[in-house]
């Protein structure tokens, strides 16, 4: 006996959401949004939220003496290399 | 031919029959290996350990690593150390990288590979799919099943949400801000975070859930003022 989606329960409707979103089914014509308000508006909620986030973030500058750190860090490195070379010899 | 000693991937090297070198300019120039130029250029000289170009390549990349650590983490001084951390590996690991694909996607996964080691030393777990729907721990509140809560109506405050996704629990915004913000598909992100695809959309969706929850109460916030 196949399951009549337009008779699942809110519930049970969410629990399966982010699966159905996941895979990139369609879902406007579900039926069970068809005939609920209530997660029609929960999925264009998640839509707007998930289409808001490719506008977020601007690109940020590190702070200038970063290089500087790594220079230094890398230099360590180096040294440290040069050290063991010298007491594996 | 079997014995020609070419490295199918070195770009400098280019197989062209023999005689070719006796052939007019035109067509030898044709033939002559292409110098890689731009960032190619740079990264083999880095790989034969050029130390400005190291410092040009940090350049061209340090505001695309750094963005990306301050997106992931949400703090600044972590972000610095991540970005630290990431241009470490990538002088060390520079000579393994053969150009199967592009340079930035290559540093770029280095960059979250950082990330991904220090949140797993923070003990940073992902909540499995059973979990997922279980109320939550912070709020005690269960998922909004059937909620009468105000809808966002299609507008987002962009700055809202920046601070929501930034209060997002790290296990959360890690998902969230790999599928929704930097557009890697489940199958990857599941890969990178050694979990399955399954548990990767449920993160991926409390995210979404909990920053709507946030966003909700924005206006409520700023009523009751």
């Amino acid at each position: 006996m196949t399951e009549d989606p337009s008779n699942l329960s809110c519930h049970l409707f969410q629990e399966r959401l982010p699966q159905m979103i996941g895979s990139g089914e369609d879902l406007a014509s579900h039926p069970h949004l068809l005939g609920c308000p209530l997660c029609r508006a929960l999925l264009a909620d998640l839509e707007t939220i998930a289409e808001a986030a490719r506008q977020l973030f601007p690109v940020a500058e590190p702070p200038d003496d970063l290089w500087l750190q790594i220079e230094s860090a890398l230099q360590k490195e180096k040294t440290a290399q040069e050290r063991d070379l010298e007491s594996g010899a | 031919m079997a014995d020609t000693p070419l490295d199918p991937e070195s770009p400098k090297q280019t197989p062209r029959p023999p005689g070719e070198a006796t052939a007019s300019p035109v067509a030898l120039a044709e033939a002559l290996p292409v110098e890689p130029t731009g960032e190619a250029a740079l990264i083999l000289k880095v790989q034969s350990g050029d130390h400005l170009a190291f410092a040009e390549l940090y350049s061209l990349h340090k505001r695309r690593i750094y963005s990306l650590c301050l997106r992931m983490v949400g703090n600044a001084a972590e972000a610095e150390d991540l970005t630290q951390e990431t241009f470490l590996q990538l002088h060390r690991k520079i000579a393994t990288f053969r150009g199967d694909s592009a340079f930035s996607t290559w540093l770029h996964r280095l960059a979250i590979n950082a990330v991904l080691m220090q949140l797993r030393k923070r003990g940073l777990s992902l909540i499995s799919m059973d979990e997922a729907m279980e109320p939550d721990p912070d709020t005690g509140s269960s998922r909004s099943f059937g909620a009468h809560d105000p809808a966002l109506h299609g507008s987002i405050d962009r700055m809202a949400l920046e601070r929501a996704v930034r209060e997002l629990p790290s296990g959360y915004r890690l998902v969230f801000i790999l599928h929704d913000v930097e557009g890697y598909e489940h199958t990857e992100i599941a890969a990178m975070l050694d979990c399955s695809t399954g548990n990767c959309k449920s993160q991926l969706h409390k995210a979404r859930l909990r920053l709507r929850d946030v966003l909700r109460s924005v206006p409520e916030q700023e009523a009751g003022r």
